[in-house]
This record gives C-alpha cells, structure tokens and sequence, in this order.
C-alpha cells in the first residue's frame, strides 16, 4: 500500500465501533476464537450478523487471533464475499458466468444496470439495492439465475426481473 | 384414511423454481380438504426442466406431476393426484421417465427418491454399508480397493484417488486430515451441489471411509458461500450423523474416530485449487502454494491430507459394497466408472445424467437435452467449465472420456455440459474466459495476472478490428506465455475456451459484418 493510501484510510476505520457491534464482534470472538484457522468463521459471523464486516473491528480480530492487522485486512479484501463497507437493505447478485450467458444473463444485467442505475458492487442512492456479480449459483440447468437475499430464483426474465426490484425498492 | 405420501424436493434449483409455494400450498389444500398428506422435502432427481417436480408414492410406485406451480395445486387435487390420477403435468412412474430410465445412478441412486435428512430412510437405501465393509477391511485393503477401481478425482484433474490414499496412509503424522472440496467453483457444474443437499450423509459415509483407510481422524468440507442451502442442510445431516453415532469417538460402536465440520468460503474462485483451497482453510488468503511438498504430505497445517471432490468421495462406498471390478466395469479406456453430467444453458432438458464414460456429447444435448431451451441450433458448447474448451458441432461425437477430450485439446473437469445456441458471439465469449481469469487470479504469477488483463485488452482490439492480424498473433503468443508460465490451472488452462473459440469460430473474430442468424 502506498503511503498515499495509507494516509487517506476511510473515515469509518479510525472512527470506533458503535457499542452494539463492539458488544457483537467481541462475542463473537469470545465463541470462535480457538477454532484452528478460525478467521473466515469470525468473518462470516460478524457479516452474517452485522451485514458487513467493520474496519474498526479489524483490529480487534487482529489481537484475538494474535496477528497482524495487515493479515486480516488482506484476507477481507481478498474475498469478494467480504465487504467493508453497510451493504443496501437488499442485496442482488447477479449471475454472470457461462449458462446463465447463454440464456441472456448480459442483456440481465444491462437492464438491471439501467433500472438501478448502478454498477456492479454498488449500493443505490435510496440504499435499497446492493448489486454483487457471482459466477455461478449452481442453477445452471434453469438460468439465467439471480440471487435475492440468498434466495435463487430460476429462468429469470425483464419482467420478474423488474418485479423483484419492485419489491425490493418496497420493503 | 390412510395418510398420502408427497415429496416436494427442497433443492436449490427446486426452490428457484417456486417448490417451497407449492409445497405450502400442497399443506393448505390438504387440510382445506380434510385430506391427511404427508409432505417429504426430498433432494432432487435432476430432472431439472421439470422442476419443481412434484411426486406422490401410490401402489404402483411413485408418480409423477411437473413442472408444477403453486396455481396448479388445487386443480391436482381436484383430479386426484394423491391417488396418482390423470393430469395435464402428469409424468406417470418417475423412474420409467426416459431421462432417468436410461441412466446409470450409482452415486445419484439415491437423490430425489430419499428424504435426505432422514437416517432411516438412508440406511433403508443402503447407506452405510460401505462403512460396514470398510470397517471389516484393514486400511491398505481399503485403498486397495479404490486403487483396483480405477477411481479418478472428480474435480477436474482426474488423479487417481487410491494413490492419494496411499501415499497419506504411507505417510506417519500424528494427526491427518480428510478434506472434501466443495467449492464447485466451475459454471455450468452443480453435482455436488446435488449432493449435499439431497444425499449428504454419503458424501460423510464417503469420508468417514477415507479416514479409515488413511489413519485421518479429523475431516472438513470447504464449501462455497454461494450455497446456503447446501451448507444448512449439510451441517444440519453432520449434526444428525454425529448423534447417531456415525461421526466421532466411536463411529458405528467400531471404536474407531472421525468427525467432521464445514466450512464456507468466501467467493473466491482460485479457492477451489487444492493448495488455495488449504490457506484459505488456515484463515489465509487463497494463495496457490509451490508443489511439492504435496499435500498428501504436507497439506492442511502441514499435516499429512487426503483431499478430493465431493463427487470422488460419493463414489466410494458403492466400491466397497460391490467390490473394484464391480466399479471398474463400467466406463471406457482409463476413464472407469460414471460421471454425473450437469447439463446447462441453452438447453431445452437440463440437468443431470449420471452415465458410464464413453457416452458422446451428442447423445447428451440431443438425447438427454433435446436440443437448445431456445429451439436454435445449438452452435458451441463448453465442457469444463470456464477453463475449459468451446466445441463446435464437429466435435460432438467426441466420447467423453479424459483422454479422448485430450486429444481434442479439450477437457471434462467436473462434467459440466455448457450449449450455446447460434446467437453465441464466440469472441465475446473468449473475453470474458479472460476476464474471468483476471477477476479470479490469485495474483501470484505474472503470466495470469497481467496476461489475462491484456488479452482482454487484445480481443478488446480485435473486435474494433484495430491491426486485426497482429493482434491475433499477440493473443496466440500471450495464450502461449500463459500456459507455460502459470502456477496453476487459473492462468495455464484460460487460453483453452480462449484458443478454442478461435480456432473453431475463427468467423466471429473477423470483420463485424452481422452475422447472419436470420
Ligand atoms: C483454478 C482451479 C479451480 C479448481 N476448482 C475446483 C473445485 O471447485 N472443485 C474441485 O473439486 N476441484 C477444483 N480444482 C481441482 C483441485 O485443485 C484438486 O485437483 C481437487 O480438489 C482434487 O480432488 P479430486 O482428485 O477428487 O478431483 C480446481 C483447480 C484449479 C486449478
Ligand atoms: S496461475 Fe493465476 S491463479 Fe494460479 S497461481 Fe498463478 S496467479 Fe495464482
Ligand atoms: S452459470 Fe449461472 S447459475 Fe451456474
């Protein structure tokens, strides 16, 4: 990292956690600690209850496991799973890879880029929708697939494509 | 009266075609109509088209009703469907459906027919009876056994599995590992997948196996995040194994040890690489290690590792139950036994078909498939998923087989059978291979992790037909340096589907006048 980057760290790193995630994220640490390579686990906990996994917990993590801060920053940004940053209250994400190609994942996420107005790995304005790529859901046989809030739904067209935004923009 | 039996898969794909609606509305209109049903969530029988695929055990075995929807449900009982009476989405018997009749289900023999959830019902299968016979065997007999199979990894590599026992059973440690690799990371693959959620408890009899034969006390299976369900119904069967005494301390009263946990990945697709696979399960970044020290000898925290596929485990069983011979009989040339094929994309009956080796690609998209979902001719499929090579219909012929699809500059990988109709744009298609492998490289070798970069910049140019023919010579020379230059697969297999479309679509690299698709 330069020291550029280094210098311009986002405001939300040094920045504390708020006390209901600390109380969360030490709790979580006190349970899955002593598991052998037991940070993925941390991570996955702190996001699946959290919804992303805070830079100011970093730190804490660090001291548990007894490495470096560096070590678990680059384990958080190497997985594409793992976000830093709240995510919408929804989260899409859109197959991209190759069946799903084949029966129109392209135009898919054309339309969904034009109905957000997003890019992929973006959150809309309202923070309603978080739009993620994946490469694959494993539903090859009936693409092309989409993800709503870890629920797959198969053989997706224009028009349950904008239904489904439609309920996520509602609720 | 008696209670009807109806099963009404729960299964990722089921479900992403509205099974768990149908199911609820099954539940309601049975008790709307003072009918007392039964409701099993079984896995999938793989008939994918025809999902969510709804069945009804009666005298005559279990019939069949699909694709059905919830709006469908209570004109099904208004027919009679629980008496397995006639209905526009009747299929008749399951298993005389042409698709599945014709198959050869040893490791998918019990998915879609069990509750996969359910000891009993997996014993009543014959579960557990590879683990009785491996129990009897001393460990080098059971790795005889596989050995003798002829067994090869199901991953992609296609290593046999029995010298990978061997040299983990050879090696002394006072602790091994058992690793099953879940990630199934290629598209157009779900077998494993189909697996874990809709016959786990082999997949643990298959494991539980290989700690025997290997003197490993300690298993994990790394499966992708991007399976919820299969990790919920998975860990739930683990739970449920090791109450009844076929995980821990004391597997099956044998006084033998072996447990079993999962652990989920993060999206990274380089995770599925054995050795990235191992970091990532230390808590690192999924890095690629050096070869040797292999992991065989040197794996999971630096013990001793036995790691395969989900698929290679599943296999095991049945080839102590049957003996090798039994196993090796089945299959062509080196390739013995079956592969579950994943059928998927553009194809009209996707799914999977489990079939000895030596069944053609045609016989699969046409036979099995019958043709594109589009009714278009089917103009290029890819086999192997994203590392693996575009064929054109002059190949379709080609018995799958690892050395056969060799010798076509092609390979199997898991079995995933990805077609493409005649709107395909083939140098599109080789685009995105490499821009695949740019969002996926690991980052430890050049070759793949600038290489992929430019040739998505190189094929960038030679769609705007910018110094076409120089560029298509820089594309072959960077596929050339990636190949040779890689670390592993990632960066040494993506000039594959990217070579493939040029060699064969070499049209669609050529001045964009529209191609005619009428
Ligand atoms: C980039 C890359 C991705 C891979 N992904 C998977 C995968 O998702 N699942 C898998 O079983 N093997 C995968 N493999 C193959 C594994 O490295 C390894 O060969 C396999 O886990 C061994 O098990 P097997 O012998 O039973 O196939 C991948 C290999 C490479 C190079
Ligand atoms: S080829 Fe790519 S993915 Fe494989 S080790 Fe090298 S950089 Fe990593
Ligand atoms: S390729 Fe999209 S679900 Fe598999």
């Amino acid at each position: 990292m330069s020291p550029a980057t280094a210098r311009d760290e986002p405001i939300d790193r040094v920045a504390g956690l708020e006390e209901t995630q600390r109380a969360f994220v030490v709790g979580v640490l006190a349970e899955l600690s002593g598991l052998p390579g037991a940070l993925l686990p941390i991570l996955h906990a702190i996001q699946d209850g959290l919804g992303f996994v805070p830079p100011a917990s970093v730190p804490l993590i660090a001291q548990a496991l007894n490495i470096s801060r560096a070590d678990v920053h680059g384990v958080v940004t190497f997985y594409p799973h793992f976000r830093s940053t709240r995510a919408g209250r929804h989260v899409l994400r859109l197959c991209r890879a190759e069946a799903c190609q084949a029966m129109g994942a392209r135009a898919l996420e054309a339309r969904l880029r034009e109905r957000l107005g997003i890019g992929l790995h973006e959150t809309t304005a309202d923070g309603a929708i978080t739009l993620e790529p994946v490469y694959c859901l494993g539903n090859c046989a009936c693409a092309p697939s989409l993800m709503v809030d870890g629920a797959v739904h198969a053989r997706v067209g224009d028009a349950e494509l904008d239904q489904l935004v439609a309920q996520c923009r509602e609720a | 009266m008696r209670t009807a039996t109806v099963y009404v898969p729960r299964d990722t794909t089921a479900l992403a075609c509205g099974a768990e609606a149908v199911a609820r509305a099954i539940v309601a209109e049975a008790a709307a109509r003072g009918f007392d049903v039964r409701v099993v969530r079984n896995g999938s029988r793989g008939l994918c088209w025809l999902e969510p695929l709804v069945e009804v055990a009666t005298a005559q075995g279990r019939v069949g009703y699909g694709p059905v929807a919830a709006a469908d449900v209570a004109g099904l009982f208004d027919a009679g469907f629980l008496h397995g009476a006639a209905h526009a989405l009747a299929l008749g018997a399951v298993e005389a459906i042409p698709y599945l009749a014709s198959q050869q289900r040893l490791c998918f023999a019990r998915n879609g027919v069990i509750d996969p959830l359910d000891l009993d019902d997996y014993a009543a299968h014959g579960g557990w009876k590879g683990l009785d016979a491996a129990l009897a065997l001393a460990s080098a007999d059971i790795v005889q056994a596989v050995l003798d199979s002829g067994l090869r990894g199901r991953g992609g590599a296609a290593f046999p599995a029995g010298i990978k026992w061997k040299t983990v059973l050879g090696t002394e440690a006072a602790q091994k590992y058992v690793v099953c690799n879940a990630d199934e990371g290629d598209s157009g693959t779900f077998s494993d997948r189909m697996i874990l959620e809709g016959d786990p408890f082999r997949l643990i009899e298959g494991m539980v196996i290989a700690g025997l034969a290997t003197g490993a006390t300690i298993g994990v299976v790394y499966l992708r995040s991007e399976y919820p369900l299969a990790f919920t119904l998975f860990r739930e069967a683990i739970t449920r194994a090791r109450a009844a005494g076929w995980l821990g301390a004391d597997i099956g009263g044998s006084g033998r040890a072996f447990d079993l946990d999962v652990r989920l990945g993060a999206g990274a697709y380089i995770c599925g690489e054995e050795t990235a696979l191992l970091e990532s399960l230390e808590g690192k970044r999924g890095q690629v290690r050096f070869k040797p020290p292999l992991p065989a000898i040197q794996g999971l925290f630096g013990q001793p590792t036995v790691i395969n596929n989900v698929i290679t485990f599943a296999s095991v069983p049945d080839i102590l139950v049957h003996g090798a011979a039994w196993y090796r009989d089945y299959g062509m040339g080196r390739s013995r036994g079956t592969l579950p094929i994943q059928l998927g994309g553009n194809i009209r009956r996707g799914g999977l078909v489990e079939r000895a080796f030596g069944i053609t690609l045609r016989e699969l998209l046409y036979d099995y498939g019958g043709g594109s979902a589009s009714g278009r001719p089917i103009r290029a499929v890819q086999v192997g998923g994203p590392l693996g090579a575009y064929l054109p219909e002059a190949r379709f012929d080609t018995p799958l087989d690892y050395e056969a699809f060799a010798a076509i500059g092609a390979m199997l990988g898991h079995g995933g059978v990805v077609a493409f109709d005649d709107t395909v744009d083939m140098a599109g298609q080789a685009r995105f291979a490499m821009e695949f492998c740019a969002i996926e490289s690991c980052g430890k070798c050049t070759p793949c992790r600038i290489g992929s970069t430019r040739g998505v910049e190189v094929i960038d140019r030679i769609r705007a037909s910018i110094d076409r023919e120089k560029n298509i010579a820089l594309l072959r020379s960077l596929s050339d340096t990636m190949l040779n230059g890689s670390l592993c697969a990632l960066g040494g297999l993506t000039p594959y589907p990217v070579l493939s479309a040029l060699d064969h679509f070499a049209e669609d690299f050529a001045a964009r006048v529209a191609r005619a698709v009428d």
